[in-house]
């Protein structure tokens, strides 16, 4: 492919190559400081044309790569970056076996971590960034990555997606962490956002998990806390993993460790600041 | 990377691997071509760089996943047509997991194929309805192709555990030109301690090189091909007569020819050691069939597109006579939206 791009998150090193100019360079503006990766990479991402005249008539983005969607819609060239990240998240989706995959934020203080996870909507993304900026780790917003023989989590913290929303929360951030803006995506207006330095310095180091929480967003809420009981974690998080079917018996024991272990905790909450001061208190307290 | 012959070689000589510059063409090949757990397999105790032994690793620790629910899988099947009392014979994949075979060594299996004799198709069929299967395709011409044609069923889907299986009742479709003798492929198969059954094993060869090149465009050749490697050696190794028995089984099937270009592609790709009387002398065609199955560049893209056209209007060719092929395009062509 004529333009490619290397990139290093956490354990995983990425290929992408894009038959465009465009979707690379902004590639390489959002993970300015990234490391490359050392050797080789885990997954190939290829950003192309879906017909060949595609490329230059109406260009349309294809997402491809070493697993691919039958039928996934092309993206316009302007949202080739976003094309990027969903080929990312593709690939780990279908393709990452090395460890139990959760749809979830974590975000970690002194060697310890706290998982995010809910229903898409429920704010763990906001949240988890949120908290990256005050005082806490940012070890990733997508996926949460459990390391299947030592039950420890590894940092995944790729460029996180904003919605319209949720724009106005990161205002005082330094511009030059922020993406393009995108309008007009599947998704809405969206912007990605690079995680700060020490997110990015510290993606190498593992976590030990000491909470899960779900938190449930309603602008009509109360601020509410609830136990959440080790089934219900269970059957929450097998239907927030990508790979637990796959992974098979030692997909369902990490699970089975990590709610066993861990408490997790249900909150509900109308606005940030509310859903800081719950998180807050619940890491005080446990 | 023009195209797959780094990996070819990688699987025929792991001790090459110290010579592999850049692996992620490498690896992403493989996943093309269904190789990477048979690749991780291979290259087990090999020095490799870090980043490579954890794919591979985690391709090997996925092929035990992908082995166990297979071989689950075939275990359904077995309890809903026990009390049936005909045999079912485990084909591909599955087959090569419960027999035990190198071949079955990190590959990756889709579908649970199984072959039962014809007269035992409706009864077969109608267990497995009342077991939880269901029909992926509700369209009558499709249907009708299948059964009228084909050499199996149209594919079911269990509704609960959502894997398909295929259930054959010979190894080519009834329209093609070579008619293998399934009676005696069934006779000869053999029982595993569950009551299940495989092939025999020159009868595996024979189907393994007829999926690969009597039926079909050679999709997935590589990995189809490196299946007939393995079992070569392993069978070969076991006893001295299985050239012969290879050779017997070949023409009582009528698939001499393709089973002798089979043995010439492997081992001119995999370095197969192949018994020269039954492989015949090298054709000029075979640099065409060897164009064709390494048709994938380093960025896992398939390539030769004319190659693989030309390929895949050969399977339709050998599929069925030009006047049946003819009608079967026509309505195909007209249902499309």
């Amino acid at each position: 492919m004529r333009h490619l791009f290397r990139l290093q998150v956490g354990p995983v090193a990425f290929r992408i190559g894009s038959q465009w100019r465009e979707p690379i360079a902004q590639l390489r503006r959002l993970y300015a400081g990234y490391p490359s990766p050392g050797g080789a990479c885990d997954f190939t991402v290829r950003l192309e044309a879906e017909r060949v005249w595609r490329r230059w008539l109406r260009p349309s983005v294809a997402i491809r790569g070493d697993y691919v969607l039958p039928d996934a819609a092309p993206l316009p060239l302007a949202q080739g970056l976003l094309a990027a990240e969903m080929g990312m998240n593709l690939q780990m989706a279908l393709g990452q076996k090395r460890f139990l995959l959760l749809h979830a934020a974590s975000v970690e203080k002194q060697g310890r971590a706290l998982l995010l996870t809910g229903h898409s909507g429920a704010g763990k993304s906001t949240l988890g960034a949120l908290l990256g900026e005050r005082g806490w780790r940012f070890m990733g917003d997508e996926f949460a990555l459990l390391d299947l023989e030592d039950g420890r989590l590894h940092p995944f913290p790729r460029a996180v997606s904003l919605k319209n929303e949720s724009l106005a929360l990161f205002d005082g951030v330094d511009p030059d962490r922020l993406g393009p803006v995108l309008a007009g995506t599947p998704k809405g207006t969206i912007r990605h956002l690079r995680p700060n330095d020490e997110a990015v310095a510290r993606m190498g180091e593992s976590a030990a998990p000491v909470m899960i929480v779900f938190p449930r967003f309603g602008r009509d809420f109360e601020p509410a806390v609830r136990e959440v009981g080790a089934a219900e974690a269970f059957m929450r998080l097998t239907q927030a993993s990508t790979n637990y079917v796959a992974l098979g018996e030692r997909g369902f024991e990490a699970l089975g460790r990590f709610v066993t272990t861990l408490p997790a905790k249900a909150i509900d909450y109308a606005d940030t600041k509310q859903a800081e001061a719950l998180v807050d208190r619940l890491w005080a307290g446990k | 990377m023009r195209d797959a012959r780094a990996l070819v070689r990688l699987l025929a000589d792991p001790a090459s691997a110290a010579e592999v510059a850049d692996w992620t063409p490498l690896i992403a090949v493989a996943r093309a071509e269904s190789l990477l757990g048979s690749l991780a397999w291979r290259l087990q105790g090999t020095a490799l760089p870090p980043a490579v032994e954890a794919t591979l690793e985690a391709a090997r620790r996925d092929g035990e996943a992908v082995r166990t629910q297979a071989l689950w899988e075939a275990e359904m099947a077995r309890r809903a047509l026990a009390p049936l009392g005909v045999p079912v014979i485990l084909l591909k994949g599955t087959a090569y997991a419960a027999a035990g075979l190198e071949a079955g060594l990190g590959r990756s299996i889709g579908d649970l194929d199984i072959l039962v004799p014809r007269e035992a198709l409706s009864d077969v069929e109608r267990a497995l309805l009342a077991a939880g299967w269901e029909w992926v395709k509700e369209d009558a011409y499709d249907d009708q192709y299948y059964r009228r044609w084909m050499h199996e069923l149209p594919p079911l889907i269990h509704r609960e555990r959502d894997r398909m299986i295929d259930v054959h009742h010979a190894i080519l479709p009834l329209t093609a030109r070579p008619k293998p003798d399934m009676d005696w492929m069934i006779l000869a198969s053999l029982e595993l301690p569950d009551g299940l059954r495989t092939l025999h094993p020159a009868d595996m060869i024979v189907h393994a090189s007829a999926h690969l090149l009597a039926d079909g465009d050679l999709a997935g050749g590589l990995r189809n091909l490196w299946d007939i490697d393995r079992m070569v050696r392993q069978f070969s190794g076991r006893s001295e007569d299985f050239a012969l028995e290879l050779r017997e089984c070949a023409w009582q099937h009528d698939l001499a020819p393709t089973v002798a270009r089979a043995l010439r592609l492997a081992r001119s790709l995999y370095g197969t050691p192949v018994d020269r009387r039954l492989a015949g002398r090298a054709r000029m065609s075979d640099a065409l069939y060897r164009r064709r199955l390494l048709a994938r560049d380093g960025w896992g893209r398939s390539t030769r597109p004319l190659t693989r056209l030309g390929f895949y209007v050969r399977s339709h060719w050998l599929r069925m006579p030009p006047a049946m092929l003819a009608r079967h395009l026509w309505v195909k062509a007209r249902k499309r939206p």
